[in-house]
């Protein structure tokens, strides 16, 4: 650039000086329409946090909404004493370990198997994979109740208004879509490390184990952070399966109970909102990379 | 690979093929056993339902008699059902528009600044994408509250009358909207990011070098190289907003007067809540035809992908 700019003489004098100017004024209006954004972006989760820092009197003398006057952890505090709370809470953090782990269990041999050892029926069966991903919650929730009063009849099993049968019904909701991930990355795998194993003698449970989960571990780790947040977030299923307060899990317990008729608690639920959605919030922070890195892989590889 | 070992031992004894053989059988065994738990819980829990759906709608209100189509023919006379369908199809497609733009836009203006400070930003604009919708929507819903309504705070401090935002047809429709671009251009932002990044540098320094305007850059480099990822997303969020039960749920739940209901809104009223299964069951059938059409458009592109690789 600077050789070129040489060459041509006096006339280059301008045209950098005009072309830094002309950055600088996007940069400047980048700046500018990225605040605008961000404001309406963040405007819900600052609206919950200064909820959540308000006194049931303070909001009720519906003084200036977007400002505390008497910041309290009171809501706060009360939400971590009340056993419905917490009974929420846990529901929803044993459902999604539990999914991560069977997800994680289904997903990955699959996806090895699929990707890496072809047969017969194994690209079809995988489009079929990405095809299933494409079937909506809101599809099949009403015959997944019929099935589950099915069950409930016939073996005696209570399936419905049992929040652990949420742990059989949202790895549909994750495994296809992490098998579906998993497959881009054993693919992405050069073909010579399985050759130089398969010479050393290892088998193919021992290829996937020693070699490949280590190497797509990137993979694993937002494969994880997927069924994670998906199982943390669901709404439909447990708002259709599951009645008994004992049995909610988190967003269905905020939405029907904590939110009576007209005796709105609103600073508690603000702050029940905002404790709720901690966890996903916590390891995006974290884990940020990651995460994106699963949020993309679904269109671009593949 | 197998064909390579297979090259390398020209002369084959009969002993060397019959472990051959031996392996490729444990091999393809190996596979489908992996790959089993899969196929169980697919089949079991995706694909049956999905099947006994259609069968279900085909009962009647006691779930004993074969009624066959009654139930769809009575749904395409029920002035409610149209509108559910003209609800559903007006969400989705504006909403998808709405993320699309936001998203495009906004990814451009966060891939204009420093290499350094694009983390920065681009983790404080996926926040709306990461908390759960439930969460986020009840926020929404006290945001738009008609005598606490925070927005409308802010706009009769700027002289405007109040707004009634969940109370109006007109007005929830426009809410429920607004909340699922909020929700969903996080998304596209991220998406529509990856994608520019993965536009060669040369290409706009050579339409530079030809006196291309910013205009003319955007219209003939970035927009047919990004094209794929545009059409994807697009489809990808055609399907997940089609088929959104969370926000008009919690927003709305259908009213006023039945004017925001989208089909899972609804498939849940009548089906869950009415106790009619197979009716809910013959609404949600409804989305479908637009899942099938996504579906096919998103499978196109990947086997083409796949063949060019």
């Amino acid at each position: 650039m600077s050789a070129s700019a040489q060459a041509i003489g006096p006339r280059a004098a301008a045209k950098p000086s005009s072309l830094k100017r002309s950055r600088r004024w996007a940069l400047w209006w980048s700046y500018v329409f990225l605040v605008l954004f961000a404001i309406f972006f963040l405007m819900p989760p600052v609206y919950m946090l200064i909820m959540g820092l308000k006194t049931s009197g303070e909001i009720a003398a519906m003084t200036n909404p977007w400002w505390v006057f008497h910041p309290t952890l009171e809501n706060f505090k009360a939400l971590l004493g009340s056993t419905q709370y917490l009974t929420f809470f846990r529901n929803s953090a044993v459902i999604a370990v539990a999914v991560v782990i069977i997800t994680m269990l289904i997903a990955v041999p699959a996806a090895f198997s699929l990707g890496r050892m072809k047969f017969w029926g194994s690209t079809t069966l995988a489009t079929g994979v990405f095809l299933t991903y494409l079937i909506p919650d809101s599809l099949l929730f009403i015959p997944l109740f019929k099935i589950m009063a099915w069950v409930h009849e016939t073996t005696g099993i209570a399936l419905l208004n049992h929040w652990w049968a949420l742990i059989i019904i949202y790895p549909t909701l994750t495994v296809p879509f992490c098998t579906w991930i998993m497959i881009g990355y054993f693919q992405s795998i050069p073909k010579e490390l399985d050759e130089a194993a398969l010479i050393d003698g290892a088998g193919y449970i021992q290829m996937l184990t020693k070699i490949f989960l280590p190497v797509a571990l990137p993979g694993i780790i937002a494969a994880t952070i997927f069924a994670f947040t998906v199982s943390w977030s669901e709404f439909l299923y447990p708002m259709a399966f599951t009645v008994s307060t004992d049995q909610l899990v988190l967003p269905v317990g905020i939405v029907t109970t904590l939110i009576k008729g007209d005796v709105y608690n609103w600073g508690q639920i603000m702050a029940a909102c905002l404790m709720g959605a901690a966890p996903p919030l916590i390891i995006y922070a974290f884990l940020m990379d990651y995460y994106i890195a699963g949020l993309t892989a679904g269109a671009t590889k593949g | 690979m197998a064909n390579g070992i297979a090259a390398k031992a020209p002369a084959s004894s009969p002993a060397r093929r019959m472990t051959m053989q031996k392996l490729m059988r444990r091999r393809s065994t190996t596979a489908l056993a992996l790959a089993l738990p899969l196929i169980v819980l697919i089949s079991t829990l995706v694909i049956y339902p999905a099947f006994y759906a259609v069968y279900l709608s085909m009962l009647d209100r006691t779930m004993e008699h074969f009624t066959g189509l009654r139930n769809i023919l009575f749904l395409l006379h029920f002035d409610t059902f149209w509108m559910v369908v003209k609800q559903s199809c007006l969400f989705a497609i504006t909403a998808v528009i709405f993320k699309a733009l936001i998203g495009f836009v906004t990814s451009h203006f966060v891939h204009n600044l420093p290499a350094k400070g694009q983390r920065k930003w681009r983790g404080m604009l996926l926040v709306p994408w990461v908390i759960p919708t439930a969460m986020s929507t009840i926020a929404w819903f006290w945001l738009f509250d008609p005598s606490y309504s925070a927005i409308n705070w802010l706009l009769a401090k700027f002289g405007i009358e109040s707004i009634p935002f969940l109370g109006v047809p007109g007005w929830a429709r426009f809410s429920v909207i607004l909340v699922n671009v909020w929700y969903g251009a996080p998304f596209f932002l991220i998406m529509y990011l990856a994608a520019l990044k993965s536009v060669p540098d040369q290409l706009y320094e050579a339409a530079a070098i030809d006196g291309a305007s910013w205009w003319q850059k955007v219209w003939y480099v970035t927009l047919p190289m990004m094209r794929n990822i545009i059409a994807i997303t697009m489809l990808f969020s055609l399907i997940v907003t089609f088929a959104n039960f969370d926000i008009v749920r919690i927003l709305t739940y259908g009213g006023p007067v039945n004017s925001t209901h989208i089909f899972a809104t609804w498939a849940f009223a009548l089906g869950i809540q009415g106790n009619n299964i197979p009716m809910g069951a013959s609404v949600s059938l409804f989305m479908l035809p637009i899942l099938g059409v996504a579906a096919y458009f998103i499978l196109r592109d990947i086997n083409r992908r796949g063949s060019s690789v």
